[in-house]
């Protein structure tokens, strides 16, 4: 150790070489510094660009375009009356009225070369549900306003096609157009027609197979969960157990897709592209997720709960019943919610068993033939019509608003209930 | 539908009725502890629920399993009569066309069809119709007849000193076992769908084609020994180069440098509200990942190489799916990242910082290394979930095979032929279909591999600091 302090020459901390050193390592680390701040920053703004963006075209589907039509009713309807369109025999009153025709002749006395294709295919639907309302709009003339076909919609909300322009300036010159809010978006089905459109039914379509999703998972998923923490001994079975629910847990959706359709569909021979089967494939794939944040939940209930409940003469089930699971609720509720808003925006496995096929009503039972929110987006995104873009990124804000909705809730209950033991 | 009304009537009869089974078990047990005669011990054993549950558990478990025997095996039973009836003797004998006969007869019989297409099976409704009806009778008066014979068996079976608690409690313990079987029969239920069908795929198509074959234009109608079209290479390499290049480009760096900044340089405030923002990343559902990338980035993409000069640049090009996809991933890369980081002893970061070291010369060359394992086991489990990811590819990348490194080109992925191959009303037998599964089981064997990879590797690099 002396030859370091008879040393010559010791470094020169403060020499020109080594402050240029200390330069250089003092610049590294701020650009390494810069390069983890963009990193966040271009992560973050992605983010940002991709929810604007389909804010951006989305909102225009929650509009359409309506037009003034004037019905002359007692001329068109040669003198039907309000009560006889009323009451319990309004529905077949209506349909041997032809509203379609009247539509048809009413647009084309008012409009007369241009009246073609200037509504949607379900504005006759409209007025018939107008009439049913309101039966005494048959007493008199009326100016009704009826969305106008996906080409106009376009045209007046963007640019569209040169021949649609051209109408929307004629009709523009007249005042006859308007923007209203698009309810048929909310209520209605899917249809050929972008102006017609709805999102009722695949959402009914999703809520029915969530429905069947969480009725099976829910429970095998807390029980499965109960029995691995608590009562599981260390052995062959339990180790395949926990290989097998780790494994699911990251096995691709699609493959749950192709077990539900060798499976469900061809083994069991159940409906296609049923709630009931979609639900099925779901909550296998929901399960495993389930487990594994029930584990961890009852896993951080402290011991000494589990001991004083034996101490006072509980059996073991009784302990786990009667206070480990409701102190694990939480924590459990809020794994499971995780799971069902993962499960809600799953496309793949439901197009495996033929959640793909065009259905223009809302599902009745839960084995009839729907569809669902995730798969009506894909099969809309495939649409060469220009009129489907707005309604694909309306759905998909719908959509994004119940999983960012279910996630704040899991967050929520996370904060509130959760207790730091 | 009016099969399934009786079905739900009937379920909801029985679970009805094993409601009052409890009742009656619970009021029985509670006179006990009132009249206070008590047991031979002078005390009742079980609390008064359990001897409700005692009785609602032989009354329905007995029943609901007839039910779900019934539901499967009377189909069968009821074809049987009907083809042992004389009208039946003139049927096709041909075995498909018979099926088809029989199947529509069926439907009209239960009212899920209206008007026949085939004459014969305008015959078999009735006979259908009354099968139907003498095997749903029975149906239901076996399934009544077990639910009363179990519940008047536990009914009589309580007393003030019977074990009732401990029956019940065994019942409670036995579902839980079955619960957890449930796991292992959803993998072997996968595992032996997806061999089954490859198996039935391999008859008909040599697996040295499927496995190595560099051509990939499947025919729907297949002759053994030739070239049919089923090579997976392109496959294969579209699934890597989109799944495991591309998107890992862009998911590493983004993914480690997140976690970095957020647990070594930013503030508790920055940490808090960054963590979550990212993982909504991870939240977006698929489809809207795929229309994003189908919609703005691969025109985007597009734009760009043709300014770059690559004419041929294609509209569904992989660079568009591989840069969304590897968006997607970022969480997943990150907090895998931030985990390993944090399981670094501090005392390895102080002794660094106390030789002088900066931070970043720390992050690069203390905490990293020693974080490696883990990192490497998160981009594992990134690639995994890269490779069987659908949406995006088959919304934004192609439906052509095509075996080249040309980001701007058309690739096509595994996930994305399952789905092309499952479109569209194919019989259950087609080469078609099945090669769907055949791709589907390299699909899990890959992912199954590299998850098992990954765990193993992330396990042993926390051992080694615990």
């Amino acid at each position: 150790m002396s030859n370091a302090i008879m040393d010559p020459n010791p470094t020169d901390w403060n020499g020109q070489i080594m402050q240029k050193r200390i330069a250089r390592r003092y610049a590294a680390e701020r650009r390494f510094k810069v390069m983890g701040f963009l990193a966040v920053g271009l992560s973050t703004l992605f983010l940002a660009f991709l929810l604007f963006t389909m804010l951006g075209q989305g909102l225009r589907g929650f509009q359409r375009t309506e037009i003034a039509v004037d019905f002359d009713f007692p001329a068109l309807t040669s003198g039907t009356t309000a009560a006889s369109i009323s009451g319990p025999n309004a529905d077949a009153a209506l349909n041997s009225m032809d509203v379609p025709g009247i539509v048809e002749l009413a647009i084309a006395q008012q409009y007369g070369d241009i009246s073609e294709g200037l509504l949607t295919t379900g504005a006759a639907g409209n007025v018939r549900q107008m009439l049913m309302d309101d039966p005494e709009l048959v007493a008199a003339k009326q100016r009704l306003w009826l969305p106008v076909d996906s080409r106009l919609d376009v045209a007046f909300k963007r640019a569209g096609e040169p021949a649609a322009e051209r109408t929307i300036a004629a009709l523009a010159q007249k005042d006859a157009l308007r923007t209203g809010f698009n309810w048929t978006f909310l209520t209605g089905a899917d249809a050929t027609d972008p102006s017609a459109v709805g999102i009722w039914a695949a959402f009914k379509g999703s809520l029915m197979t969530m429905a069947i999703t969480l009725m099976l998972a829910f429970p095998v998923g807390v029980l499965a969960a109960l029995y691995l923490e608590e009562y599981a001994t260390k052995n062959k079975l339990t180790d395949m157990i926990e290989v097998s629910i780790n494994n699911l847990a990251a096995v691709p959706s699609i493959i749950f897709g192709l077990l539900g359709l060798a499976v469900f569909l061809s083994l069991f021979g159940m409906p296609r592209s049923s709630a009931l089967v979609g639900g099925l494939t779901l909550a296998l794939m929901t399960m495993p997720v389930i487990v594994i944040a029930g584990r961890n939940a009852v896993k951080s209930v402290p011991p000494s709960i589990r001991e004083a409940a034996l101490g006072i003469g509980a059996s073991p089930v009784q302990v786990v019943f009667h206070h480990v699971l409701p102190l694990a609720l939480p924590g459990i509720l809020t794994g499971t919610i995780i799971g069902m808003a993962r499960a809600l925006g799953e496309t793949a496995p439901l197009l495996m068993i033929g959640m793909r096929a065009f259905i223009p009503a809302a599902p009745e039972g839960f084995t009839d033939a729907t569809t669902a929110l995730p798969v009506q987006i894909y099969l809309w995104s495939d649409e060469v019509n220009q009129g489907f873009v707005e309604k694909t990124s309306a759905a998909i804000i719908v959509l994004l608003i119940f999983l960012l909705g279910m996630n704040a809730l899991a967050i929520y209950l996370r904060n509130r209930f959760e207790t730091r033991w | 539908m009016v099969k399934f009304m009786t079905g739900t009537a009937l379920l909801f009869l029985v679970l009805g009725l094993g409601l009052i089974g409890w009742i009656a078990g619970r009021a029985r047990a509670a006179a006990f502890v009132r009249s206070a005669k008590g047991g031979p011990r002078g005390t009742v054993n079980s609390l008064p629920y359990y001897h409700g549950w005692f009785v609602a558990i032989c009354a329905l478990a007995p029943a609901l399993f007839f039910m779900f025997i019934w539901q499967s095996i009377s189909p069968s039973l009821v074809t049987d009569m009907v083809l042992s009836a004389p009208a039946a003797a003139d049927l096709p004998q041909d075995g498909f066309a018979r099926a088809a006969v029989l199947s529509e007869a069926r439907a009209i019989a239960q009212g899920f069809q209206t008007a026949a297409f085939q004459a014969e099976s305008e015959k078999l409704v009735p006979l259908y119709k009354s099968a139907l009806a003498y095997y749903k009778w029975i149906g239901v008066a076996a399934t009544l007849l077990l639910l009363f014979a179990g519940g008047a068996y536990a009914f009589t079976r309580i007393k003030p000193d019977f074990r009732a608690r401990s029956k019940v409690e065994r019942v409670v313990m036995f579902g839980l076992l079955v619960a957890s079987l449930i796991a292992i029969l959803t993998t072997l239920g996968i595992f032996a769908s997806l061999i089954f069908e490859s198996w039935r795929f391999f008859s008909m198509v040599s697996p040295f084609e499927f496995l190595f074959g560099t051509e990939w234009n499947p025919k729907s109608v297949v002759t053994p020994g030739a070239d049919n079209g089923y090579g997976a290479i392109p496959l294969f390499w579209g699934t890597i180069f989109i799944g495991a290049i591309i998107a890992m480009i862009v998911a590493i760096p983004l993914g480690l440098m997140s976690a970095i900044f957020l647990t070594q340089y930013a503030s508790l405030t920055v940490r808090k509200w960054m963590k979550p923002i990212l993982e909504i990343l991870a939240g977006v559902p698929t489809v809207v990942y795929g229309y994003f990338a189908a919609l703005t980035v691969a025109p985007a993409v597009r734009d760009l190489a043709v300014m770059l000069g690559v004419s041929n640049a294609a509209s569904d090009n992989a660079l568009a799916a591989g840069i969304v996809m590897g968006i997607m991933i970022i969480p997943l890369v990150s907090s895998m990242s931030d985990d390993s980081i944090a399981a670094v002893p501090n005392a390895m970061r102080d002794g660094s910082l106390a030789m002088g070291a900066t931070k970043s010369e720390t992050i690069k060359q203390v905490l990293l290394p020693a974080a490696l394992p883990g990192v490497v086991g998160g981009v594992l489990l990134a690639v995994s979930r890269a490779i069987g990811e659908t949406m995006i590819v088959v919304m934004a990348a192609g439906y052509t095979a095509n075996l080249t490194a040309n980001p701007f080109a058309t690739i096509t992925t595994v996930t994305v032929q399952i789905v092309a191959l499952l479109t569209g009303d194919q019989d259950f037998g087609s080469p078609h279909t099945l090669a769907a599964f055949a791709l589907g089981l390299a699909l899990f064997v890959t992912t199954f591999l590299l998850n098992y990879v990954a765990l193993r590797v992330v396990k042993k690099y926390r051992e080694a600091y615990e």
